[in-house]
This record gives structure tokens, sequence and C-alpha cells, in this order.
């Protein structure tokens, strides 16, 4: 109990002393996530939101494939864009491997099948006489679905801070196309894993607490704005 | 419906039972990837079963962790490479006592062009200097072990200006220090034509054991600052009357004894004799 209690108390203290090692691998974390969960927002919403309202050919298909998507592994994803990055592999020559923008990368393709059926999801929930109320009052089609998008923002925001969320805690990917280069690509999944390996728990614990807390806040910001706006829907 | 639930509680119970049935004899180990990865325990381990009866679970990890796992008592026998720490481990009372098991040697592994000429260095500091000067990329376990211990002291050795870390400034980029193991490193070696620091078990395994062969090669190799001592040390059940100390030390015993010496001097990989026993 010593043990955990003291490295807790000294977790805090490096918080507190704003540790600059520290403070870096959280602004790499924050800058991948960040990144990778707007990329991921900008393809995945709109085809979340196509499939949703467009009726096409191999629609089941496609949503199966999305759905399935769900479920692939962070280091199978490693591997593939690993194979793709690789000095021997199709993109080598760009120099991307164990850089921020490979966990970008791999994050992105991670979180893309989440927004997009979440997106879908909740943009399916919406009664497709939104639609067709908005266009006979004379919306055009993008009007038309602007007003569907609008109904689904809720749904929409959750996928993308769920997103987010998914991203941040993940380490196969930050590790194998990062690479965990100190004052790089260490994030802090990453370095939570090396302290660990080190034998080493103050920094890794005040990372957990710090990446605890970037969730926390996320839950309750999302919390607020559900809170704001939910009830005069 | 009570006859499932008493069956399925007494199936849990038997499968409960039965690794403590087996585990009378059975100590963990906390120990470096080296030893691991270089397939010599798979190779010494099944000799001491079949000489003592005593099974052995390992863990390996770094040097630091390793010894770590020792402190808390979280291991019954540790098997490391790091001469000072060891020491020191010792001396804190963690540990009853460091026997010298064996050696081999660190090499100096980078592009098979050698662009910065480092093969026909006079030493291994120098060959150091020579990669920090032509600003070569340079990958670092970073990662506390005992790989990384060494290099650390390499670096020391060449008079360099060198951050806290005991690493050349890093304005350039070319320097990585990556915190993983010693494969991934020299993976990342590898894909970045740098060089790195390796133990020469792990190269080994990485160059020819492998389907795709690697493009590393030895870039240097050969002087004393580069050679590796590796001590067993049972923990100290004073610390942690919990570890089974007489297992443990019958381990280590065995390693030195003229039998263990005599495996570890047999063992080869891809043909080469890797680890020199130097039992005292």
């Amino acid at each position: 109990m010593d043990f955990l209690t003291q490295s807790i108390i000294e977790a805090f203290r490096m918080i507190w002393s704003l540790d600059p090692e520290m403070y870096f691998i959280v602004y790499v974390s924050l800058y991948v996530s960040f990144f990778s969960t707007i990329i991921a927002s900008i393809l995945g919403v709109p085809l979340g939101f196509l499939i949703a309202v467009k009726q096409f050919r191999g629609k089941r298909a496609v949503i199966t494939i999305l759905n399935t998507m769900l479920a692939l592994p962070t280091v199978v994803i490693g591997l593939l864009v690993y194979a793709f990055l690789s000095r021997r592999g199709m993109l080598g020559h760009l120099g991307l491997l164990y850089t921020p923008k490979a966990i970008i990368i791999g994050q992105v393709i991670l979180i893309l099948p989440w927004v997009a059926t979440f997106t879908m999801a909740a943009v399916s929930r919406i009664d497709e006489r939104y639609r067709r109320t908005a266009l006979t009052l004379g919306a055009n089609a993008l009007q038309a679905a602007l007003a569907v998008a609008r109904e689904a923002r809720f749904g929409i925001l959750a996928a993308i801070i769920a997103a987010f969320g998914r991203v941040i805690a993940e380490i196969g990917i930050a590790m194998m196309l990062g690479g965990n280069i100190k004052g790089f690509t260490r994030t802090m999944t990453t370095a939570m894993a090396l302290e660990h390996n080190k034998g080493e728990f103050v920094l890794a614990v005040a990372l957990g607490i710090v990446l605890l807390a970037v969730s926390l806040i996320m839950n309750v910001a999302l919390q607020l704005v559900q809170g704001k706006y939910g009830d005069n829907r | 419906m009570r006859k499932i639930v008493s069956i399925v509680i007494g199936a849990a119970l038997v499968l409960a039972a039965l690794p403590a049935l087996a585990q009378d004899k059975v100590i963990t180990m906390s120990t470096t990837t080296s030893t691991e990865a270089s397939g010599l325990l798979d190779c010494l381990l099944p000799e001491f079963l079949k000489d003592t009866g005593i099974t052995v679970r390992v863990m390996s990890k770094g040097t630091g962790a390793a010894l770590k796992d020792g402190m808390d008592g979280n291991a019954d026998v540790v098997f490391v490479h790091d001469v000072a720490r060891e020491e020191r481990f010792v001396a804190e009372g963690y540990g009853t006592k460091r026997y010298y098991v064996m050696y081999n040697d660190f090499i100096i592994v980078g592009p098979e062009s050698d662009p910065d000429g480092i093969k026909d260095a006079p030493n291994s500091a120098e060959a150091m200097k020579r990669i920090a000067a032509a600003k070569a990329p340079f990958v670092s376990r970073g990662d506390d072990s005992g790989t990384h211990s060494r290099e650390r002291q390499l670096w020391e050795a060449t008079g360099l200006a060198l951050t806290d870390a005991k690493s050349p400034q890093d304005a350039d980029g070319w320097y990585f220090s990556i915190g993983q193991g010693m494969g991934e490193a020299l993976i990342f070696a590898e894909e970045k034509e740098g060089y790195v620091l390796a133990d020469r078990g792990t190269y080994l395994q990485y160059k020819f054991g492998r389907t795709q062969p690697y493009d590393l090669v030895v870039a240097y190799e050969g002087d004393d600052m580069l050679k590796n001592p590796y001590g067993v040390i049972p923990v100290n059940p004073e610390k942690h009357p919990h570890v089974k100390f007489d297992l443990a030390d019958a381990f280590a015993q065995w390693l030195v004894s003229e039998r263990g010496q005599q495996v570890i001097a047999s063992y080869q990989l891809h043909g080469q004799p890797l680890f020199f026993p130097d039992a005292k």
C-alpha cells in the first residue's frame, strides 16, 4: 500500500511542478489524438451521413464492413500501416515511419469506422419525415441534410468524443508506428509502458492521472453540452 | 440446478488446485531480454530442471526492471548484466550474493556501407565519437536496460558534451531514444539506416534467424569496454521472507557449477558461441 500511495504522491508532485518532460509527452498525445480525431471526423461524419440517408446497392455490405472494422485490433492496423511506411514498403521513401504523422495515419484508420458507424446510427434514428418536411418547406437537398444533421448533432458529437477517447488511450499504433522516441513521438501510453518496463512508476502514475483527467474533462464537456441543449429539443 | 452449480464449483476448485500442486518446486526469475531472446535459457533451464527438478519461470525485461522486481520481492532470483547496479543491489541488502556467471560482448551495429568509417576506429569510444560527429542516426534503447547503461558509459568515455541523461545533445534529431527492447531498437536502426549498440545474441537472432534478412552489419566490435558480464543474484529472504531462497540459491550454484558452466559454453547461436563462462 505504501508503494502505491508514495507513487501517487510523487506523481502529483510531478504534475504540480510542471515537469517539462512529462508535459511534452502529454502534448504529443493530445496533438496526435486531436489531429487524428479531426481528420477521422472530416471523413467519417459525411461518410456515415451518406450511408444513413442514401439508398444504394451494396449498402448492407458497406455497413457490415464498417462494423467489422470496429473490431480491428490496433496491432493489426499498426502492422498494416508499418508494411506500407517501412523503408522496404510502398511508401517508404516518404520517411513517415516513426513520426507523429505515422501515428495519426494509423489512428485515423482506427477511428474512422467508429465515427462513421456512430454517425450513421445517430442519423438513422432521426425520423425520415424530418427530411421530407424540410424538402416540402422548400429546402434544397443540402439544407435538408443540414436539418437532419442538426437533429443528430449530439449523437455525432458523442461519436467524435468517443473516438478521441479511443485514440488517446491507444498504445499499439503509437508504439509500432511512432516508435516511442523521446521528445518526438513518445505519447502518454507508450511512456507509461516504458516506465513500467524500466521499473519506474512515478512518471507512469502521473501520466495515468493526466490521462484520466483528460477523459473526465471530455466527458463532462459532453454532458454539459447535452444538458444545456438536450431539454429544448 | 444445484447439482450443476456444485459440479461447476467443484471443477473450478480442481482447476485452481492443479497449478498449486505442481508449484512446489518453482521459482520465478527476472532477467534481461538478452538471455531469453538469445535462446540461452531454452537450453539452460531444461538441463537445470533435469538435474534438480526445479522449474524456473522467466520474466524477461530490461535489467533495471529486473532488479526492481528483485527489490520489490516479485522475483526469487535475478539474472542480469550491469555489474555496478548489481553490486549496489547486493550492498543495499536486496540480494544475498552476486555470482559471476558468464560474459558476452556488445557490438556496434550499423549500415553495411559504413558511411562514417567507424570500422577502423581505434576503440569503441572513438567509434561513438565518429557517429556523433557525422550526426549519423543513432538509436538508443533508452529503457534503463543493461545495454542502455553501457551505451551511457560509452558516451561518457567519448568526452563529448552530454545532457543529464548522459546522451549527446540532440539538437539535430539524429539521436533517437526509443525506450524499447533490443529487437525493436534493431528494427528501428534498420529503418533509419543508423547505428545501434546491441548485444551480439539478439543481433545474431535478428540477422540470421529471420525469413527476411537484415542489412545491418557489425560496424565495430571487440574492445574491453564492450565486454558484457552477467551475474545471478538470489533475492535476500531477510528483505522478502516469501522468496524461495533455497531454490533460487540452488539455481545460482548450479549456474556456476562445472555442469552449468559447461552447458553455457556449449551453447551456440547460428554457429557462433555466444556466452563465455567465467564463474570464479
